[in-house]
């Protein structure tokens, strides 16, 4: 450990700290651009020079690795005039465009020039100007205002492992640029808006769209998959207007997806703002108290087992406890929160949660990905399992179909036969899995979604056994789930009751005119088709697939609408805020379902969010840690049987338009049209 | 990247493949790095893309040599825009560099620019209509105890002056080589009246 | 005065093949075997005790360098890295060591690497020398053939792989870790440091980076001893060096000379004396274009080795003289210089990119008088806000020029200024 003065105090300082880490470590605020801790040093910008004796010249603090006996000053007239002239040189070629900029009020180099700027310019020269780039329908750019600091390219390159950007030509003239003026292919690409010091890489959809001092901030959480990314919406009035990342070091660290940050446009459009009900033929709009009247003259006299439940995949953890009172009040014994048809059963918490934990991955040294590509159904578990690729010694394998996960994946089969064989120590690759001190399995959602999905869980058991996944301090199993509301579902039981029908069970039962009445909550991602003979009741915000179909539609809240608990993959309860209110007569989700309750007549006497969240940690009391992984109790899970033939497939096809909210975005259709097709061209060899 | 190409000058295309007989030259120019280091050849395969192109490289080229060599795409462009030898536009075949840094207009390079111009009929960073010409500024040589110098596609043309700009450059238009090296006829860079070393007598 | 006998390259200028069967009748391959038997201590001490000092420009002793390098393989290869990337304006020594004497480069090579424990080594060349290339490619294969280089390299047991690389037109190339970059196949931006090359080098390994003079005189050194080499030029400043004379002399030549020969004796002696005569100078650049111009005064006496030349504030470089007489508008003659710094800045480092353009544009209009007097400081202040904040010495190199013309030519700047603004006659001289 080297020990150091800085500004005269003594300190002493991890082994492979550089002198800038030191000197923030002693409180001292060194300035700087280029610099950041997730990405390797550049040591390009120079803003970060110090003075440390004994070297003539100033030396650039985030490179320089602090050593033993070193005399560091931060603060000296040397270091002032370095910084200044540094700053001096980034501004002579920087346009004074801030009252226009949209990083104004949000920008490095506007608050270091506040510090160390010059008061006036001493450049009498033309300034340059840089021709705007074309990178996609993400990112707007402004080259003219580039202070080359690569952050961007570096992002792209290690932490997206999407290397497109780079810098073109040299000296004054070097320009950040993809050369090629098209979409950048990273689905984590809106990140280096954040990263870009000054207004150079800005959110196209925001652009001039508001100035951030007029927003209203508001911490929450994603709920585009199961990752539970934590983010900050902005709003003004009663619109989103953006959406960020919020640092959690074990969750999103400071990332989040493009879908995450820009698919927030879809709130505006296709809403479902007013209770509506179907009056010959046409749904019409309605009054709460109508819409209520109709539901009560449908549900009243029904028995419980002619109706049934389904829960889709962006529900609240509070509306969940509501649906299920209300069905065990209604004697429905028919409920399913799996809307892909997953065979999972529920007993055993840890067959279906990411034990491994999101961080914990970084332990990892073997991961098996089976029928996933977590690329797309959780860019940042795929973002944490190239993280750990790059810090070396970590050997990843697949059975599934191929796709570039941006880090080397070894291919071993696609479908459940080549699990067999593993499970059955019968694969060349147990040699690895036996030889890894902490190895890992990720189950996809689309792996257990099939009908031999017990079976494939069994496999995945006996694998998670056999090879040791499953030690003191370390589960290495996980099952990837790409729903926001799936874990407290499962949780929450929101599965088939004694002698209930899971989902398939309904649409048969629909069908054959045993159930007369299906309550979907948000749920649009099943074969809505097959409801036709059913009072079909939709509960949820957009009119995606399943309202057309509705016979009286509840209209609900978005994530940015409510106060909420949502758990994610690993079982980590969050809570989410409203940013902005339900629109029209939409409501929160949890009290739809209280008073529809009491309309029909069954009253579940929960009347404030705390009441819920209190019958919450009755029926889960985990769900009451906040923000807290309970590790899950290993156990038996699966159901050995028949395996079919057929290659494991993801479940998401479209990563921009996996949900109702995101169908609705104008920018993740575009998103898709440019960014995604031309990717999906490439992987089946139609190009080049 | 210009709409059009010239007349005379290699045309833009989709795609780019090595001739049979360049293929030969890269397996011999990967033998000279690690097997894992096959990105150290992209200066060598670049030069043999654009002189197999006609003086320049089109993105075809770039994208041919990234996927040879293992790279990003980006790293290929990054590098084919650095370095000054490399012409990511479309320019004459013959290229026409004249170097202009201190020692050589010291020593006249003004004229040498003034000759070009004049014999060719374009301005500095231009093709000559006809595809042929592509003259162009370059920094220095480093010939410049031969200054000032010209430097025609692979040779150097040293001890310059207005006239004998005039001469090389008409040669070159009338399709000849004109002999390179010091067109004021001394060897190398000896002293023009004889040489004040390596006389070897007896002291 | 330097004799014949002590010169070391003596087909300097080509009058002779390049060929290995006249370079051996030259002296060069001659019992290279017992030259590497000394091994590697013998070998970096008797360099050491040489006195040589890197002939790329910043004159570090070359001895010391090589001792930098690990002294126990680990079994990986470790690189010897010759920098033939000849860039700097005023320079072209290095040309005529690899035109028509590759056989003295390619045998210092050889021996360099057995000093060192080096297993393969690069030459990296600019791309601009194709014909140099081409013969020093020739003359490698030649040396592989007749077993001097490969596998039991002339027969001592050593294997020594040694490559040829092609740049492709960068002057930041010169720059020992910018070559390393360029040869890894990358932009040729420079490194921050440390890590030094001895220790993560080329391809992460430990890599020595030396010039093509430097390891050109190695056979030589080695051959006749350090005593020899340091009993010629001076102290801390030994042997003899290859000097360029360009610009504004009667005679434009290199030649090789004893070191802290007076530059003045080394115009007239051999450069044909300044065009009109001495009085006629106006000023020189003695180091290539990175270092500051010296005014006629002091040119007077001033000895051409690094510790005399740094002591009139400018520097030995790579020995590249650049003459100017009294006709050079020094003004310009500088402004170019600025203007190739800035084409050639790599633009990774913010003081550089930004700043060798503001430099250039500054000397630009202060050559036609084009500026307020208050502007020459500012110029003064922008050299200085470069110079020791950037990543590698390209800011620097770029910033002493301007500085050099700055403190000796001041009234030329203001006399234009004041001239303009009289609205007299065009200010140039």
């Amino acid at each position: 450990m080297p020990k150091l003065v800085i500004d005269g105090e003594e300190i002493e300082v991890p082994a492979g700290y550089t002198v800038f880490q030191a000197c923030e470590l002693a409180g001292k605020e060194i300035p700087h651009f280029c610099y950041h801790p997730r990405l390797n040093i550049a040591g390009n910008c120079r803003m970060c020079l110090v003075e440390i004796e004994k070297s003539p010249k100033p030396v650039a603090s985030c490179a320089m690795p602090a050593a033993d006996g070193m005399v560091v000053h931060t603060d000296s007239p040397l270091v002032h005039k370095a910084r200044k002239g540094v700053l001096e040189f980034l501004l002579v070629n920087h346009p004074l465009d801030c009252p226009i900029c949209d990083q104004g009020g949000e920008c490095d180099l506007q608050d270091l020039t506040l510090f160390y700027g010059p008061d006036h310019s001493r450049f009498r020269e033309n300034k340059r100007a840089v021709t705007d780039k074309y990178l996609g329908p993400l990112l707007a750019t402004h080259m003219t205002r580039c202070i080359h600091c690569t952050r961007c390219i570096r992002f792209l390159t290690e932490i997206a492992g999407v290397p497109e950007l780079g810098g073109c030509w040299r000296g004054e003239h070097m320009e950040i640029t993809n050369y090629i003026e098209q979409a950048l292919h990273s689905e984590l690409q809106g990140n280096i808006i954040d990263l870009c010091p000054v207004g150079a890489l800005n959110s196209k959809p925001y652009q001039y769209r508001a100035r951030t001092w007029e927003l209203r901030k508001t911490e929450s959480v994603d709920v585009m998959d199961a990752v539970g990314s934590n983010i900050r919406v902005d709003a003004r009035g009663n619109e989103v207007m953006r959406i960020l990342p919020r640092l959690h070091e074990d969750v999103n660290e400071e990332w989040i997806s493009d879908k995450s940050r820009f698919a927030y446009d879809g709130l505006k459009y296709r809403r479902l703002d007013v209770p509506m009900v179907r009056r010959d033929g046409r749904l019409v709009e309605a009054s709460w108290r109508e819409a209520f009247r109709s539901l009560a003259d449908r549900m009243a006299a029904l028995p419980g087992e002619r109706m049934a439940f389904v829960v889709g995949d962006l529900v609240d953890a509070e509306s969940m406890v509501l649906v299920r009172e209300l069905a065990e009040r209604l004697g429905c014994p028919h409920l399913d929160c799996r809307q892909d048809g997953a065979r999972i059963e529920g007993r055993v918490r840890a067959e279906y949660l990411f034990n491994t934990t999101i961080a914990g991955i970084e332990r990892a040294d073997f991961c098996l990905l089976v029928g996933t590509n977590p690329r797309w159904e959780a860019p940042l578990v795929n973002a944490r399992l190239r993280k750990r690729w790059r810090m070396g010694g970590f050997r990843v394998a697949r059975v599934g179909a191929l796709f570039d996960l941006t880090y080397p994946v070894e291919d071993i089969g696609e479908g459940p036969e080549t699990l067999r064989a593993v499970a059955e120590g019968k694969h060349e690759i147990c040699e690895a899995l036996e030889r890894a001190e902490r190895p890992m399995l990720v189950l996809g959602a689309g792996a257990v979604a099939r009908e031999d999905g017990a079976a494939v869980l069994a496999l995945a058991h006996r694998i998670a056994e056999r090879f040791g996944l499953v030690q003191e301090d370390w589960n290495g199993y996980n099952l990837l789930h790409t729903a926001a509301g799936r874990v407290a579902g499962l949780d929450l039981g929101l599965l088939p009751g004694e002698g209930g029908r899971d989902l398939a069970g309904i649409l048969e039962g629909v069908e054959a005119g045993e159930i007369e009445l299906v309550w979907l909550l948000g749920a649009d991602e099943i074969d809505v088709s097959r409801l036709t003979n059913a009072f079909v009741v939709y509960q949820g915000h957009h009119g995606d697939r399943a309202a057309p179909i509705a016979d009286l539609i509840l209209p609900g809240a978005a994530y940015t609408e409510k106060n909420a608990t949502w758990v994610n993959l690993e079982g980590r309860p969050q809570h989410g805020r409203l940013a902005v209110f339900p629109p029209g007569e939409a409501r929160e989700d949890w009290k739809i379902l209280r008073a529809a309750s009491e309309a029909i007549g069954r009253t579940v006497p929960l009347d404030t969010i705390f009441a819920v969240r209190a019958r919450m940690a009755e029926l889960a009391p985990h769900l009451a840690r906040i923000d807290t992984v309970t590790p899950a109790e290993w156990g038996k899970f699966g159901k050995r049987g028949r395996l079919a033939k057929a290659p494991f497939a993801s479940p998401v096809e479209d990563f921009y338009l996996t949900n109702p909210i995101a169908r609705a975005s104008e920018v993740m259709r575009q998103c898709s049209r440019e960014i995604l097709r031309p990717l999906t061209e490439k992987a089946t060899g139609t190009h080049g | 990247m210009s709409d059009s190409v010239g007349e005379g000058m290699a045309p833009d295309v989709e795609t780019f493949a090595f001739s049979e007989e360049n293929r030969a030259r890269i397996r011999d120019i990967l033998a000279r790095y690690p097997e894992d280091r096959r990105a150290s050849a992209v200066l060598p395969l670049l030069h043999l893309a654009q002189e197999q192109h006609g003086g320049w490289l089109p993105r075809a080229a770039l994208d041919h040599v990234a996927e040879l060599l293992g790279m990003p795409r980006i790293n290929v462009y990054e590098v084919a825009t650095f370095y000054d030898m490399f012409n990511t536009e479309p320019v004459g075949r013959v290229q026409v560099r004249v170097c202009t840094t201190t020692p050589c207009w010291l020593c006249g390079s003004d004229e040498v620019v003034r000759a070009c111009k004049e014999v060719l009929g374009v301005e500095i960073g231009e093709t000559t209509p006809d595809g042929r010409f592509y003259l162009r500024e370059f920094e220095c040589l480093g010939a410049c105890a031969n200054a000032p110098v010209l430097w025609v596609d692979e040779d150097y043309y040293e001890d310059l002056d207005y006239e004998r700009t005039r001469a090389v450059l008409e040669a070159l238009q009338r399709g000849e080589r004109p002999k390179p090296g010091p067109q004021s006829g001394r060897k190398g860079s000896m002293p023009a009246g004889g040489k004040t070393t390596l006389l070897f007598e007896e002291k | 005065m330097l004799h014949d006998r002590d010169r070391i390259f003596t087909n300097l200028y080509g009058e002779q093949p390049w060929s290995l069967e006249a370079a051996r009748k030259r002296g060069d391959w001659d019992g290279t075997k017992e030259l590497i038997a000394r091994g590697r201590e013998a070998l970096v001490q008797e360099i050491k005790d040489s006195g040589l000092r890197g002939r790329g420009g910043a004159g570090f002793p070359t001895g010391l360098k090589w001792s930098f390098m690990p002294k126990q393989s680990d079994g990986g290869p470790v690189y010897l890295v010759v920098n033939a990337d000849e860039s700097e304006p005023g320079t072209c020594k290095d040309r005529e060591i690899i035109r028509n004497e590759p056989h003295k480069l390619i045998e210092g090579c050889v021996l360099a690497s057995a000093a060192m424990g080096c297993t393969h080594c690069y030459i990296y060349i600019r791309g601009e020398f194709v014909r140099e290339a081409q013969i020093l490619e020739a003359a490698i294969a030649e040396a592989y053939e007749a077993g001097l280089v490969g596998r039991d390299a002339c027969k001592s047991g050593y294997d020594i792989e040694i490559r040829l690389h092609r740049g492709a037109g960068a002057y930041i190339c010169g720059e020992e870790t910018g070559l390393l970059e360029s040869l890894e196949g990358k932009k040729g931006q420079p490194r921050l440091k440390p890590p030094f090359p001895a220790a993560v080098g080329l391809y992460g390994r430990p890599t020595t980076v030396n010039n093509v003079e430097t390891i050109a005189v190695v056979p030589t050194i080695l051959r006749r001893g350090a005593a020899w080499f340091a009993g010629l030029g001076r102290q801390n400043n030994t042997g003899t060096k290859i000097f360029c004379i360009s610009g504004h002399v009667n005679q434009p030549c290199t030649v090789e000379e004893e070191m802290g020969i007076p530059l003045k004796t080394l115009i007239e002696k051999h450069a044909g004396g300044v065009r009109g005569g001495w009085d006629n100078l106006l000023a020189i650049i003695p180091g290539g274009s990175s270092v500051p111009l010296i005014p006629k005064s002091v040119c007077e006496a001033v000895r051409m080795d690094f510790d005399s030349l740094r002591e009139a504030q400018s520097g030995l470089g790579t020995a590249g003289v650049i003459v100017m007489d009294k006709s050079t508008d020094i003004v310009r003659a500088i402004a170019r210089l600025s203007k190739f710094y800035m084409h050639e800045s790599c633009g990774q480092c913010t003081p550089c990119r930004e700043g060798t353009g503001w430099l250039w544009r500054m000397v630009t209009r202060l050559a036609e008088g084009d500026a307020d007097i208050a502007e020459i400081d500012l110029l003064w202040d922008v050299t200085k806000q470069i110079e020791g904040h950037t990543i590698c010495a390209l800011g620097d190199a770029a910033a002493w020029p301007v500085q050099g013309l700055i403190r000796h030519f001041r009234d030329e700047l203001e006399r234009r200024i004041v001239a303009r603004k009289s609205g007299g006659d065009r200010a140039a001289a």
